[in-house]
């Protein structure tokens, strides 16, 4: 048991908030909100020139053989720098999927295309009226024709799929609950996207399939057993979301503990007045056990250990006790937090988008309620 | 970052285990919440002593294992887990040996670690006043030197384990001219010295959990001085960042939070949303409290003091034990109001024990509320009010 970081890890972390925070303003934040793809390509190329985009994929696809854990750090710093791209949607959802349950051929295919930056991935899982992700909601439907599949139907909060190469479907290949995951070419015109208006400021996009034809070659991993790959790619993604919601937290309490020291009433600082005091403090207690509930999740997960429990435990916990941060962190900030003039809204956008993505408080308190066999 | 434990660690859990087991099937004690306040088993801490499973870490040189933070942790944890009756010999072991340890002579290293190690010395605290609670620096017992002698008099209160204690840890203020931080010195006074008395203070429970102790002219000599004269307080402050370490402040009620989960699996409450949402929320922040705690031994184990990490586990974790005695006495309806020995009392009383007696946690070794002073001032560097 040691829960510090490595000096490895702590190098990384240096490097990538050095980097971030140079190029990665919250300007600049603000600016790709508004632009219509939503991301630099001059500073995509530079990450994956620093080696981020291949950080934990094995070195025989050109990656950086780090680890899970290594991929978590950096993560954590995207989300304290609020980083807009498509980083995770290439990465987490899309190639570490492939990793995970692509043929030899088709990791020899695509992952150097991950790892140089030259293609971007995303993952079209979610559906109109689906809350919760389970096997049989699935509706979206691919009909075998002539040894290849027809893909029809409407994915919805999809991210980066408006400037996607390529898409991981997964659709319905089995009445009740057999599902496959496709590996479609995004920027097919029987593909049409829109994006969506987002809290965040980031990219989710509605899909539509309209008869796209995709070959039964590019089927990633087993015909009609996809959903086990999708299970472990949820989880994945659930613990993705925790670890920048870390970084985001982490910032977002340094910022106003240093508002709290600053700011002067009744002659005083703010922060010298208990009940502000207190307040901080339930933060740091919150920062500080999500940082831990994660870390052993992603541990776990790096490892190759069981993990449903600890995963379902981290994204149930931070998705609470970061709104419990951004509550108090406004009511201390007071009302200049409010205003788009600080930077605060730009964490509290974010954290909330983290809270709904991969499976709610709700959804994973039901999953430790299985595992504690209630 | 590693979450996992070594082969020798499983290995020293499972040993661990095998002997609490050993001893329920036996019948020489039941589970109980509080055990390890106040469950008092004099066989018990010797058979613990015996195996060398206190003063775990301490040196070998005074009879200690010189073994980590860690398997100390896993040692308490098994402890608390199985609500063991280890209330003779925890305070000497948790706190009171670490203060000597740190601080004291080597005659009196010699003369008491090896006797807390062997199960035979017990210890109970003597820091709160009537007038003393959170603002301990205020505490008004008196020491006066004569000769080579100290002579002590005051009143000490919300004693732990008093009535059983052979020596008590007393705080007493040495230079009533000195700031009052600089004026307190830090005494190991005998509980059979002339002068000194015992008043039983009944909890909510209707439980002996505290004494009055009363010091009428007892003498001490010079050598049952801890550390430096006048640097009580300082040395205080340390003690009290290990008290706040440990499991106890989140495993304290552990029989309660299993039964409770097992009850409600037996009864099919368990499927009723409710009762269901409940228990999930209890099992989450379990698993957050434990992680705050491995980070304090993580911090001992860097060879630092727990400081505002204890404080923060500290109060993180009495909150968890308030929530579950609460929901144990919801997810019971109208039988949580049965007290043990009642007729259809559920889970021997469990329930009800730790809903009042939680009252009481999120008080003693600091309240929450100074324990979140010191997380925000030394924690977070926030100024002082």
């Amino acid at each position: 048991m040691r829960l510090t970081l490595t000096e490895e890890q702590e190098m990384l972390r240096k490097t990538a908030r050095d980097f971030l925070t140079d190029k990665c303003s919250k300007k600049f934040v603000g600016q790709m909100e508004e632009a219509e793809t939503g991301y630099s390509r001059e500073l995509w190329q530079e990450m994956a020139d620093l080696g981020w985009m291949g950080l934990a994929f094995p070195g025989k696809y050109d990656g950086g053989d780090m680890s899970f854990l290594d991929l978590a750090v950096l993560l954590e710093e995207m989300g304290r720098a609020c980083l807009p791209g498509p980083f995770f949607s290439t990465v987490v959802l899309g190639g570490l999927s492939i990793l995970d349950i692509g043929s030899e051929e088709q990791k020899q295919e695509y992952l150097p295309k991950v790892i140089r930056g030259e293609k971007i991935f995303t993952l079209a899982l979610a559906e109109p009226g689906y809350r919760n992700y389970d096997a049989s909601s699935v509706t979206v439907e691919a009909t075998r024709k002539d040894g290849n599949y027809i893909i029809n139907g409407t994915k919805l909060f999809v991210p980066d799929a408006h400037i996607a190469d390529y898409l991981l479907c997964v659709a319905r290949t089995k009445p009740r609950k057999g599902t496959t995951i496709f590996l479609a070419d995004a920027k097919n015109p029987r593909i049409e996207c829109t994006v969506l208006k987002t809290i965040a400021g980031d990219k989710l996009c509605e899909v539509v399939f309209d008869q796209l034809l995709v070959p039964s070659a590019d089927i990633l991993g087993r015909l009609n057993q996809g959903w086990s790959a999708v299970q472990t790619i949820i989880q994945r993604a659930a613990l993705g979301k925790c670890c920048e919601v870390i970084g985001n937290i982490q910032r977002v309490l340094e910022m106003t503990v240093d508002y709290a020291k600053d700011r002067k009433q009744f002659d005083r600082p703010i922060g010298s007045f208990q009940v502000i005091q207190h307040y901080c403090a339930d933060m740091a207690t919150d920062v500080d056990s999500a940082r831990f509930v994660t870390y052993q999740a992603a541990w776990m997960l790096n490892e190759g250990l069981p993990c449903a429990k600890e995963v379902a435990v981290a994204k149930a916990w931070i998705s609470e006790a970061s709104q419990r941060v951004f509550a108090l962190a406004h009511q201390i900030h007071g009302a200049i937090g409010v205003t788009v003039e600080h930077d605060l809204h730009y964490y509290t956008r974010r954290a909330k988008a983290a809270e709904l993505a991969f499976g709610d408080a709700d959804f994973y308190r039901e999953v430790v309620a299985s595992e504690m066999g209630l | 970052m590693d979450f996992g434990f070594t082969e020798e660690q499983g290995k020293f859990r499972q040993e661990v285990r095998d002997f609490l087991e050993e001893e329920i099937k036996k019948g020489y004690w039941e589970p109980a919440c509080d055990a390890w306040v106040q469950g008092f088993d004099q066989g018990f801490t010797k058979r613990v002593a015996d195996r060398g499973w206190i003063g775990l870490t301490w040196p070998k040189e005074y009879g200690g294992q010189g073994r980590n933070h860690l398997d100390r942790l896993i040692l308490t944890e098994e402890m608390l887990r199985y609500g063991a009756p280890a209330a003779c010999h925890w305070f000497g072991d948790r706190q009171v040996g670490g203060a000597i340890l740190s601080f004291g002579s080597e005659e009196l290293k010699k003369e008491f670690l090896s006797r807390i190690v062997k199960g035979e010395a017990y210890f109970g605290l003597g820091m709160s006043e009537p007038g003393t609670g959170s603002d301990l620096a205020s505490l008004q017992t008196r020491a006066i030197e004569d000769g080579d002698y100290y002579v002590i008099n005051g009143q000490k209160t919300w004693t732990s384990c008093a009535s059983f204690s052979q020596y008590f840890d007393v705080y007493a203020r040495t230079d009533p001219e000195a700031p009052r931080h600089r004026g307190i010195s830090e005494f190991i006074v005998d509980a059979r010295s002339p002068g000194v008395s015992r008043i039983p203070m009944i909890d909510i429970t209707g439980t002996e959990a505290w004494n009055d102790v009363f010091f009428d002219n007892v003498r001490v000599h010079k050598r049952y001085l801890v550390g430096e004269k006048n640097r009580g307080f300082y040395q205080v402050l340390h003690q009290l960042d290990y008290e706040r370490s440990g499991m106890e402040r989140l495993m304290g009620n552990y029989p309660l939070f299993d039964a409770i989960i097992q009850f409600a699996k037996d009864k099919k409450l368990s499927k009723e949303p409710e009762v269901r949402s409940r228990l999930v929320q209890l099992q989450i922040e379990f698993e957050v409290g434990r992680l705050l705690i491995y980070r304090v031994a993580s911090v001992m184990e860097e060879g630092r003091a727990p400081n505002w990490e204890s404080a923060m586990s500290k109060a993180y974790c009495t909150e968890f034990e308030k929530h579950l005695a609460g929901v144990a006495m919801e997810v019971l309806g109208p039988y949580g109001q049965l007290k043990s020995g009642s007729k259809y009392v559920p889970l021997r009383g469990m329930a009800l024990h730790s809903y009042l007696g939680s009252k009481g946690y999120s008080l003693q070794a600091g309240t929450t509320e100074v324990l979140k002073n010191i997380l925000a001032t030394r924690g977070l560097g926030l100024p002082s009010s």
